[in-house]
């Protein structure tokens, strides 16, 4: 009994520690010492950009909340309205395409899967704004159409981001229904179902709930584009939050309406990138 | 009913030959299966075992040879394979079970949309099927809720709810704890006591020493050696089956 060394013994002086937990301390203080070095960094850097700023002169020109007070109500019952109706006009469009490509992409007919091959690269490859503005004025004029406001919505820039998002959401869709295992189809043909059958009633329910975190992700970064649909142009009933935001500050160049907008796209956009992140751990758990 | 059909078997593979790109799996094999008969087929890790119980089905097109049902050959390009498959069950190593449905759910599936049955019928079949493998209780569980052991009786339910004619099994408790071996054999065991006609594909001698009314040992694409389940595991004639007995009886 007593020749059994007591190695759990904090009070031990050094010289008697075990290899193991000199090693262990000395890796320690190492970490505590980087860790203190961190906080230093960050304060001095703080406090640099605390001495150099004008702090009156930035809430004056970003904080004043007689300004803020005058955008309500329509900055929220036009211009966040607006943002919300476009980005879903976009998303259902966007999905309508992307199901259309995926499903072309993986046919048994080649001229199918070129078309959607090239259409995803193009739209994947162009700006945005070049899309946008393609569509917008280019079209029009090419063809001799022009495009209608349905419900004061200008169909141009949302058929534009519709063909956007349609782009990637091919390549996301596509990803889930590959991403259900094979012996999943294996199954379903072995009792006899034709490959229809397997698609609608196996594959597609079990891919619907891989790609719903995706989804959400491109609605989220669908909301930010739609501030680029202001190139078209854009009547105070069609206005959305970043020109909103902009035609208010050009009347004084008082900076408040952006950090307003700004704060109501976190609004919008923060509880989606939440439920995203819900349902990847749920994803998680049920594989 | 011809004399043919009466006489037919079950199952029959007249020079089977199936390739990956250069790789050639299955060399030619020749196999009959009577109505009502066990067969068991053993063989190393890559001799071509699931390959060829794929081809009885066509889940793998055949490259050469006949696979022939009930003296049917269902490699004509006219078959309609969706009708051959209900008529044939299939239970995977892996289950394979439906992970968005219920037990109950992947046993009524295919019995409503293939055979159009009832909800119901569907139903009621399915309670009786998770009956026979022991897991009435069960119903309403997910896959994801179930042990391997329960999941593959489930998938064994989910065949037979088809009233297949004949069943193929695929190394069915080779992804199981082998505490759970057991449950799953012990279905299988009273499958084949009740006449139904079986292709299985296992590792477990034991089973087929015992269940067995045929046993084919398969090296590298070809049949080595068949025959009764004393003769070929008991009485190995060449050095191939010889290793591969020593080998397994080591585990
Ligand atoms: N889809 C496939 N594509 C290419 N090669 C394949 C494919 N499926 C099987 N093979 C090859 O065919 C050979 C036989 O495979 P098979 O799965 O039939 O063997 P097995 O006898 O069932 O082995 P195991 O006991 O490991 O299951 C292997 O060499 C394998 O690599
Ligand atoms: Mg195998």
């Amino acid at each position: 009994m007593t020749d059994i060394p007591v190695t759990n013994d904090v009070r031990l002086g050094e010289g008697d520690l075990p290899e193991l937990y000199r090693s262990g301390r000395a890796k320690q203080a190492r970490a505590r010492r980087n860790r203190i070095l961190s906080y230093i960094a960050g304060l001095l850097v703080l406090a640099f950009i605390v001495a150099i700023g004008d702090w009156s002169k930035i809430q004056r020109l970003y904080l004043d909340p007689d300004k803020a007070r005058s955008l309500f109500p329509d900055i929220i019952t036009i211009a966040a309205k607006n943002t919300v109706i476009y980005t879903l006009a976009a998303f259902l469009g966007g999905v309508a395409i992307g199901l259309l490509m995926a499903i072309m992409k993986m046919s048994s007919l080649r001229p199918y899967r070129w078309f959607a091959v090239t259409y995803i690269e193009i739209f994947r490859g162009l700006p945005a704004l070049l899309t946008i503005t393609l569509v917008g004025f280019v079209t029009p004029t090419a063809l001799g159409v022009k495009f209608p406001e349905i419900l004061g919505v200008p169909t141009a820039g949302i058929i534009a981001l519709s063909l956007v998002a349609g782009a990637y959401l091919a390549e996301t869709i596509r990803a889930g229904i590959q991403g259900v295992p094979p012996g999943q189809v294996e199954a379903a043909r072995s009792l006899g179902m034709t490959p229809n059958q397997t698609l609608r009633i196996v594959v597609i329910p079990q891919a619907f709930r891989l790609v719903i975190p995706p989804l959400t992700n491109e609605m989220v970064l669908l909301l930010k584009d739609t501030a680029l649909l202001s190139a078209l142009g854009t009547t105070t009933a069609t206005v959305e939050l970043t020109k909103f935001g902009r035609d208010a500050f050009s009347k004084d160049f008082n900076g408040t309406p952006f950090i307003v907008a700004g704060v109501i796209y976190l609004m919008l956009t923060i509880p989606l990138t939440y439920v995203v992140g819900r349902l990847e751990k749920r994803n998680m758990r049920t594989r | 009913m011809t004399a043919a059909e009466i006489t037919a078997p079950a199952i029959e593979l007249r020079g089977l030959r199936k390739s990956f790109g250069r790789n050639e799996v299955l060399k030619g094999i020749d196999l009959s299966i009577a109505p009502r008969q066990v067969v068991c087929i053993i063989g190393a890790s890559g001799s071509g075992k699931s390959t060829l119980l794929r081809c009885v089905n066509r889940l793998e097109e055949p490259t050469g040879g006949q696979v022939l049902i009930d003296g049917i050959d269902i490699t004509h390009p006219d078959c309609d394979l969706d009708l051959v498959r209900q008529n044939i069950g299939m239970v995977f190593q892996q289950f394979n079970l439906f992970p968005h449905l219920t037990a109950l759910g992947n046993v009524t599936l295919a019995q409503r949309k293939v055979l159009k049955r009832s909800d119901d019928d569907a139903n009621r079949v399915a309670r009786e099927m998770l009956d026979r493998v022991g897991l009435a209780e069960k119903a309403d569980s997910y896959p994801a809720q179930l042990s391997g052991g329960q999941q593959q009786r489930v998938a064994i339910a989910r065949a037979l709810a088809m009233n297949p004619e004949m069943m193929l099994f695929d190394e069915a408790t080779s992804a199981l704890d082998p505490e759970l071996v057991g449950d799953v054999l012990d279905v299988m065991r009273t499958l084949a006591s009740e006449g139904m006609t079986m292709l299985v594909v296992t590792h477990e001698m034991g089973f087929a020493r015992r269940v067995a009314d045929h046993v084919v040992f398969m090296d590298q694409g070809v049949v080595c050696e068949q025959g009764r389940p004393d003769d070929v595991l008991g009485n190995p004639q060449t050095p191939r089956l010889q290793q591969f007995l020593e080998k397994v009886l080591e585990h």
